[in-house]
């Protein structure tokens, strides 16, 4: 085969990080190579430099066996190389066709886009990509805009291309889809970068991985040597358990009721249409669906965040529809939020302050609205311990912290309340493998204490099946159906989560 | 008072209004080039300011109103490349920075004003070109075929401009880099290059709105566009973007501008309330592009300024 990619020894220094430290990657014609890693492994950096984006500070760059400079994504479009971001670089307000022929058109005479969307037919056809050359880029589903990106590296014939963590927006059979098209375009010659964290896809997808953990190469393995946990462990560079250990416990009373919850949503279209959920104590009810689906609005809605057109929220015996976020708190829900930076935590504020944000208006924290800062440190400083929270004081700005740390800090500040019900939405998102781990088992205990009720959105099936007892599936805002953890399949979740029913799956 | 009403005061009316109209559809029509590329240029009023004195001063010195257009445009293209080295290479923050070269022009135009003039002369204005045949027509040939060029030409200006931004090349890249400049730097667009040149037309027909505008009244004086390059900028964003919002904007404020002049010469309204009659046109041009405006969307990317990766 030959070698379409050759980076040896790549060094990018950011300001306080090295990025990539002597980074060697390779890539032949024919084959899907994934790069794996964390967040902050250097992935992205990598590809960003082979497209042009950024300039490594040391190493070479071959292709082809030629020694290269690419200096920018013109560069790197002219030496063959395509690359579909993770955050879709299309136009909203511009045809397919326009997007596509975006930058492709010669310098000078008029656009010939009758040209343009003529081959991107045939490329549909044949690829079996099927895309509206005329359709507006905001008319189209996020899986559809995937396509227009791979069009757009079709069109241009690339040699190469780079997927960067291209799944996260997918249901799992459009990911199945997708799949079979890289497949085919690897088997036409061209060589994949995929870049990725989700282990399954990985191994699904891959001819080789290559793991990077800090900016560094942890190790190169061909895909069907690898398991997951072997990747995880190189991942993190410890062993990691995947799945967390769940033992049975008793279910008692109904804690979190929602009956036929009808929610607007930003745009003033119904978000939620007639939801109706109920979790009890002991047990993890798991929301699983595609971003997008309501979610956000669910979560909102039961924190008193949004206020709902009709329905009723109820924690314990409380009606909190439609009150305030302090009087569904004061009746005994917690939230962990989707959006910690900006909804979970004031990032100019303290690891200190940020503990306390919820409860700082009571004693002890505070007494005749003077703060009691001995009380806030030694509460602040147990908890960060207990919840083994990685921060270099407590006076440090909580933005210092890594997303993993700041989540256990809002998890730990959470459920210092005594919860009756636990509201957590996206706990993991973002957040490094050890993180994760914690999280899982920090919500198995409590679930095992026997006195929280916990709803757990998420987007990730994986934690959804690991974690849940019950898993319901939302789709355009209503739950299509509901199953328990132990008859749950993934075909059979995925499937209702691409909109198709229980009876009908 | 009766005599208002006749059809030739009518007709003169609103021919004025056309003519007010113009200053203002130049420097919108410029400003909706640079805004659809991302920029934002609140500098527009001092860029007319300094464009209306450099026509005015042009036109007395040289007796051509041609040459003062000629000298309009180019300080237009001078301080359109300003501001494009401040909001785009500099990535000032686009609120500000616009502010910054009102202030200069207001005070700048002024200051040469006062040095190279001092005392109002009056300058030679364009000559009226009517169109054969078409300006024979009754009322409507008066109405539209009988002005002067540079009022057709800005006329023309607008379905120019139309098919510019919906039609050709460039005109895509100024829509990809005003929506998605990433997208657009990711597919070999060089976002920079692209809002230089949307910024610097803006500069060019702002630089000529304030010289058109100063060479038709054959006069200058502090302050003449009397803000009207902030209401460019309003207009923009109420005439959705389009180059024809933009238009049917400036032609509200041009006709309202001719009723309220007609009135105070009229001595309808008093000669005490005619700084506050002053407003009219702009606050009924706000109001009617309010009523008026369907609930467009602004380039994604206006105001922000692009950095490579970040």
């Amino acid at each position: 085969m030959t070698q379409l990619l050759e980076m040896r020894g790549i060094v990018k220094r950011f300001p306080g990080v090295l990025a990539n430290d002597r980074v060697d990657f390779d890539l032949r014609a024919g084959e899907v190579h994934t790069l794996l890693g964390e967040n902050g492994a250097g992935k992205s950096t990598l590809m960003k430099i082979l497209y042009g984006l950024y300039q490594p500070d040391e190493g070479q760059l071959l292709i082809e066996g030629e020694p290269t400079r690419i200096t920018s994504p013109t560069d790197a479009i002219s030496h063959g190389i395509g690359m579909v971001h993770q955050h879709f670089m299309l136009v909203p307000s511009l045809t397919v066709t326009e997007n596509v022929a975006m930058g492709t058109l010669s310098k000078r005479g008029r656009m010939n886009l009758r040209q343009v969307s003529d081959r991107i037919r045939e490329l549909s056809e044949s690829h079996g990509l099927a895309v509206d050359p005329d359709a507006y880029i905001w008319q189209l589903s996020v899986g559809e805009r995937q396509r227009v990106e791979i069009i757009k590296a079709l069109y241009r014939d690339v040699k190469l291309l780079v997927l960067d963590e291209p799944t996260a927006v997918l249901t799992p059979g459009e990911v199945d889809h997708l799949f079979k098209i890289l497949r085919g375009m690897a088997e036409a010659g061209r060589g994949l970068v995929f870049i990725s964290h989700k282990l399954h896809e990985v191994l699904a997808l891959s001819d080789r991985i290559t793991v990077l953990r800090h900016g560094r190469v942890m190790g190169e393995v061909e895909a069907q040597d690898a398991t997951r946990e072997m990747l995880a462990s190189m991942m993190v560079g410890r062993p990691v358990r995947l799945a967390p250990d769940k033992p049975p416990t008793e279910t008692g009373r109904a804690r979190l009721t929602v009956r036929n919850l009808n929610v607007m949503g930003d745009r003033g279209l119904p978000a939620l249409v007639d939801l109706s959920l109920t979790v009890r104590e002991g047990e993890i009810l798991g929301i699983a669906g595609v971003s997008g689906n309501g979610q956000r609005e669910l979560a909102e809605t039961i924190a008193g965040l949004r206020k709902p057109e009709s329905g009723a929220i109820a924690v314990d015996d409380d009606d909190v529809t439609g009150r305030k976020p302090s009087a569904v708190r004061a009746a005994g829900l917690a939230y962990v939020p989707e959006e910690r930076q900006r909804d979970g935590a004031i990032g100019a504020f303290s690891v200190s302050e940020n503990m306390i944000l919820v409860n700082h208006r009571h004693p002890p924290m505070s007494r005749r609205g003077f703060l009691r800062n001995g009380e806030i440190r030694q509460r602040s400083r147990q908890l960060v311990d207990e919840f083994s929270v990685a921060t270099p004081g407590l006076d440090v700005p909580a933005s210092n912290l890594s997303g993993g740390n700041l989540q256990k800090l809002i998890l730990a500040r959470e459920l210092s309340g005594s919860p009756s019900v636990l509201l957590a939405s996206q706990p993991t998102r973002g957040v490094d493998i050890g993180a994760a781990e914690y999280i899982h088992d920090r919500l198995i205990e409590q679930r095992g204490s026997g006195s929280v009720a916990i709803l757990l959105i998420s987007e990730d099936l994986d934690e959804i099946l690991g974690l849940a007892d019950r898993i319901a599936v939302i789709y355009e805002g209503r739950i299509v159906g509901e199953v328990n953890a132990e008859d749950a399949d993934r075909q059979g979740i995925g499937l209702m989560m691409a909109g198709v029913s229980r009876e009908d799956a | 008072m009766a005599d208002i009403f006749s059809a030739t005061v009518i007709v003169a009316t609103l021919s004025s209004g056309i003519r007010l109209a113009v200053p203002l559809l130049l420097a919108s029509l410029g400003e909706a080039f640079g805004q659809r590329s991302g920029v934002l240029n609140l500098g527009v009023d001092g860029i007319m300011l300094l464009g209306a004195f450099g026509g005015y001063f042009t036109t007395l010195k040289t007796q051509s109103p041609w040459l003062g257009l000629a000298v309009g445009l180019g300080i237009g293209l001078v301080l359109g490349l300003l501001s494009s080295v401040i909001s785009v290479s500099l990535l000032a923050e686009q609120g500000i920075s616009g502010i910054g070269v009102y202030l200069f022009g207001l005070g700048m135009s002024d200051l040469l004003f006062q040095k190279l003039v001092g005392t109002p002369l009056p300058a030679a204005s364009f000559q009226k070109a009517p169109i054969p045949l078409l300006s024979e027509i009754p009322v409507v040939g008066d109405l539209f075929f009988n002005h002067s060029i540079p009022i057709y030409l800005a006329f023309l200006a607008i379905p120019v401009s139309t098919v510019i931004i919906n039609r050709t090349r460039f005109g895509m890249n100024i829509r990809a880099v005003g929506e998605n400049p990433e997208a657009a730097d990711s597919q070999g667009i060089s976002v920079t290059r692209v809002r230089y040149a949307a910024v610097t037309i803006g500069g060019v027909l702002a630089g000529a709105a304030g010289a058109v505008l100063a060479i038709g009244l054959g006069i200058f004086q502090q302050n003449l566009t009397n803000a009207q390059g902030f209401i460019a900028i309003a207009l923009v964003y109420f005439g959705a973007w389009r180059p024809l919002g933009v238009m049917a904007g400036s032609l509200v404020y041009g006709m309202v501008s001719a009723v309220v002049l007609l009135l105070k010469t009229r001595g309808i309204i008093p000669l005490g309330a005619s700084d506050l009659a002053a407003m009219i046109p702009a606050v009924i041009t706000v109001l009617a592009l309010v009523v008026a405006a369907r609930r467009f969307r602004a380039p994604t990317a206006l105001t922000k300024p692009f950095i490579r990766g970040g």
